[in-house]
C-alpha cells in the first residue's frame, strides 16, 4: 500500500493494554469504514500516531496485518507526545497517517530459517514479525528467538516467550548481562547465543532490531556463521517527522530511512552504522 | 536551440502586459534591502536596470553601474525556491469535538497561476530537482499545486560573481530547456526562444522580429565570456565515493573549527530541502494547525532521536550536508544536489567555500585563479 503525504485521519482507541509501568499498547481503529477496509500493512511498517497541539510520533504497528479487526500500537511513555498518548483511554481519538517504510521481508522469508536477534525493552518491530511467523508456522522454516536485556528485570512478555518456545522447530533463548538469581538462561550478551543455535547459513533469514551497537554486534557475528550480508534485516530509527522521504530528518547515506526503511539488509547499511553522526 | 526572435529593450513591458492579460501573477527581479530578490512585478522599470552585483566569499554589494541593462548580475540570496517550497507552510487544520472526537482538513490553497521573469540556469537546475523530490511518486500538496502554474521565463547569465561555478557542474550560465521561454539580454533588447506551447502562446502575442546573425553571435559570445570568468569549480560531477571514503578526513575538524553552524547555505541552497513540523494551536484547545517550517541540518533538532543527538557538533553537521549533498544526492537523485549558484559561498558570513571544502576532501586542492572550465568528473 503506497503511504500518501497528507492529512491524519481519525482513529479510535477501542481498548488499551499496560504491559509494564511505562508501557501500553494501543488497539486503534480507523473510524472511516473505507480507510479501514484500504489500509494494507507488513510487519516492520509503522505509523505516525499525532495529537493536536501536542505533536505526532513514529510508532510500529504490532498486530497481524490479516486480524483486521485493530492496530495495535505498543509504546513507551518517554517523550511529550508518547506520555500523552499514555493518558489515552478506550473511546479516546487521535490521528493517524500511515503505513509508511519498508517492513521485514516476510514473503521473502517463507520457507527459510529465521533467527531473530533483539536487544533491549519491547522491540516492538520485530515482536510484529515474530507474531507473522507464530500465525504461520508452517511456512516457515526452523525459528530461533534470541532476545536480549540489560538487567533480568527488563524482560517483558515472559509469557509470550514461554509460549514461543513450546511450538515445533522453534528455539528461544533469553541473556541478560546483569542478571538477578532467578534468572536461568544466559548471562552476558544476545549475540553470543548466536553461536549456540544451529544456523544453516545458506537458508537463514536473520531478523535484528535493537540498539545500534547491538546490531553492529549481532551482523557482525552472524556474518562470521556465514549468514550472507544481504540475508540479514535491520530495522533502524531516525526523527521520522513527514513519513515519507521529504522532510530530510531521516537522511542516512543514500537513503531516507522513513521511505526506503526503516527495514534494510544489512548489506545495503552496515557500511555506514557505527560510524558517529550517520 | 530553437529560431530566435528579438525583442527591443523598449518594448519589454508587452511582456508583463501579457503575462498579466494572460491571468499570471508576475514575479521577477527586485532591488530591496541592498539585494536582488523575487518579488511581484508588474512594470519593467522597476527591473533592477544598471544594478550590478559584486559577491565574494562572505560579501554581496550591489553597484550602479550606469548602464541599461536589467539583467547584468548574478543571482541574490533567493531562488526559485521560496515560491514553491514555501518557507512556512500549513498543511492540515485538527479540529476536536466535545466529545473527543476529531476532524482533520487539509490546508491546502489552491495557487493562482504564477510567471517568474528572469529565472537563471543554475535555479532550472534547482527546480528540476526540488521536482525530483516534493513533486515524484509521493508529491506534496502545496508544491505540486504551484509547481502546475508555474510559467519560467529564463535568461542568460552573462554577469556572473565571483562565487559562480556553474559551468563546473553542467548547469548554466545559459538557459537549457528547463524555461518555457529563454531570455539573452543584448544592449538593446533582448534574444526571445520560446521553449513550450504556453511560452509560443505568450511569444505569439510579443512585438517580436527576426534576430539578426549579429545578434545571435554577440548572445553565444557573451555567453562564452560568461563561461570563461568563472574561476571556481568542482573537483569533479560525481564525488559520491571519495566523500564516503573520507569521512574521518582532518578537513572536517578543519571547517567545523570555521563553520558557526548558522544555516545561512541551507536557507540559501536552492537545493536544500529539510523541513520541521510545529503545532499552533488555538488556546481554548479546540483547534490546532501543523504548519511545516524550512529547517537546517547544522540545528541541533535536525537529528535529534529518543533525547540525544545524532550530530552533536558541527564537525559531523558539516559532514552530513556536504556527504549528503555532493554524495548522497547521486544515490537519491541520480546527480549532485549542488548546481554552481555559489549562494552558499556568498552568504556564509564566515566565506566557506563549497568549492574548496570538496577539493581539500577529496584529495584535489583548486587555488582561486587557478583552473576554470567544464572538467567531466570521477
Amino acid at each position: 500500500m503506497k503511504a500518501a503525504a497528507g492529512a491524519p485521519r481519525e482513529a479510535q482507541v477501542l481498548s488499551r493494554t499496560d504491559e509494564t509501568a511505562d508501557m501500553f499498547t494501543l488497539h486503534l481503529r480507523l473510524t472511516d469504514a473505507r480507510a479501514r477496509a484500504a489500509y494494507r500493512f507488513t510487519p516492520g511498517q509503522f505509523n505516525m500516531l499525532y495529537l493536536p497541539g501536542i505533536g505526532g510520533v513514529p510508532i510500529s504497528i504490532a498486530s497481524d496485518p490479516d486480524r483486521r479487526e485493530t492496530l495495535d500500537h505498543t509504546i513507551r511513555a518517554v517523550g511529550r507526545v508518547t506520555r500523552v498518548l499514555a493518558q489515552l483511554r478506550a473511546g479516546d481519538s487521535v490521528g493517524l497517517r500511515g503505513p509508511y517504510g519498508r517492513g521485514w521481508p516476510m514473503h521473502d522469508a517463507e520457507g527459510q530459517d529465521l533467527v531473530v536477534v533483539t536487544g533491549g525493552l519491547g522491540c516492538a518491530p520485530v515482536v510484529a514479525a515474530i507474531g507473522y511467523v507464530v500465525a504461520r508456522r508452517e511456512r516457515f522454516g526452523r525459528l530461533a528467538i534470541l532476545q536480549g536485556v540489560k538487567h533480568s528485570a527488563d524482560l517483558i512478555w515472559r509469557e509470550r516467550y514461554d509460549a514461543w518456545a513450546r511450538l515445533p522447530d522453534t528455539r528461544v533463548r533469553l541473556a541478560a548481562d546483569k542478571p538477578d538469581h532467578h534468572w536461568g538462561d544466559h548471562i552476558g550478551l544476545v549475540t553470543d547465543l548466536l553461536d549456540e543455535v544451529q544456523l544453516r547459513p545458506d537458508r537463514t533469514v536473520a531478523l535484528v532490531c535493537g540498539p545500534e551497537p547491538m546490531m553492529l554486534a549481532a551482523a557482525g557475528r552472524l556474518a562470521r556463521l556465514n549468514v550472507p550480508e544481504t540475508r540479514i534485516w535491520v530495522s533502524l530509527e531516525r526523527g521520522f517527522q513527514c513519513g515519507v522521504g521529504h522532510c530530510g530528518h531521516c537522511q542516512l547515506g543514500p537513503y531516507f530511512v522513513c521511505r526506503d526503511g526503516p527495514v534494510f539488509r544489512w548489506a545495503d547499511v552496515g557500511w555506514l552504522l557505527g560510524t558517529r553522526g550517520f | 536551440m530553437t529560431s530566435a526572435s528579438f525583442l527591443p529593450r523598449d518594448r519589454l513591458q508587452a511582456l508583463f502586459d501579457r503575462l498579466r492579460e494572460q491571468g499570471y501573477r508576475c514575479v521577477g527581479p527586485r532591488v530591496r534591502d541592498g539585494t536582488v530578490i523575487y518579488d511581484d512585478l508588474t512594470d519593467a522599470a522597476n527591473l533592477p536596470v544598471g544594478i550590478g552585483a559584486r559577491q565574494a566569499p562572505g560579501s554581496y554589494r550591489l553597484t550602479h553601474e550606469g548602464h541599461s541593462r536589467c539583467f547584468a548580475w548574478a543571482n541574490g540570496p533567493q531562488a526559485l525556491k521560496p515560491l514553491l517550497f514555501a518557507p512556512r507552510e500549513s498543511l492540515w487544520r485538527a479540529v476536536r469535538h466535545d466529545d473527543g472526537r476529531m476532524r482533520f482538513e487539509p490546508t491546502a490553497q489552491q495557487s493562482r497561476q504564477l510567471a517568474v521573469v528572469g529565472v537563471r540556469a543554475c535555479d532550472l537546475a534547482a527546480l528540476t530537482l526540488q521536482d525530483a523530490h516534493f513533486a515524484a511518486d509521493i508529491a506534496d500538496a502545496g508544491y505540486a499545486s504551484r509547481r502546475g502554474g508555474l510559467l519560467l521565463i529564463g535568461v542568460d547569465c552573462t554577469h556572473p560573481a565571483d562565487t559562480c561555478f556553474c559551468a563546473s557542474t553542467g548547469d548554466g550560465p545559459g538557459i537549457g530547456s528547463g524555461a518555457d521561454i529563454a531570455l539573452s539580454e543584448l544592449e538593446s533588447g533582448f534574444l526571445v526562444r520560446p521553449n513550450s506551447a504556453a511560452g509560443a502562446l505568450l511569444c505569439d502575442a510579443l512585438p517580436l522580429r527576426d534576430a539578426s546573425d549579429d545578434e545571435l553571435y554577440t548572445a553565444a559570445a557573451e555567453l562564452e565570456s560568461a563561461r570563461s570568468k568563472q574561476h571556481r569549480r568542482l573537483p569533479g560531477r560525481n564525488l559520491r565515493d571519495a566523500l564516503f571514503a573520507n569521512l574521518d578526513h582532518p578537513r572536517w575538524n578543519d571547517v567545523a573549527g570555521r563553520c558557526l553552524s548558522c544555516g545561512n547555505c541551507v536557507a540559501v541552497c536552492p537545493t536544500c530541502f529539510c523541513s520541521t513540523e510545529r503545532e499552533e494551536a488555538a488556546f481554548d484547545g479546540s483547534e490546532s494547525t501543523r504548519v511545516r517550517l524550512w529547517d537546517s541540518c547544522f540545528s541541533a533538532e535536525h537529528s535529534y532521536l529518543h533525547g540525544r543527538l545524532l550530530r552533536p557538533d558541527t564537525r559531523t553537521r558539516y559532514r552530513q550536508w556536504l556527504t549528503h549533498k555532493l554524495g548522497g544526492w547521486h544515490d537519491q537523485y541520480g546527480r549532485s544536489g549542488c548546481v554552481g549558484c555559489g549562494r552558499c559561498i556568498t552568504w556564509c558570513p564566515v566565506g566557506i567555500d563549497i568549492s574548496a571544502e570538496a577539493a581539500a576532501i577529496c584529495g584535489e586542492t583548486v587555488e582561486p585563479g587557478e583552473a576554470r572550465g567544464t572538467r567531466e568528473g570521477s
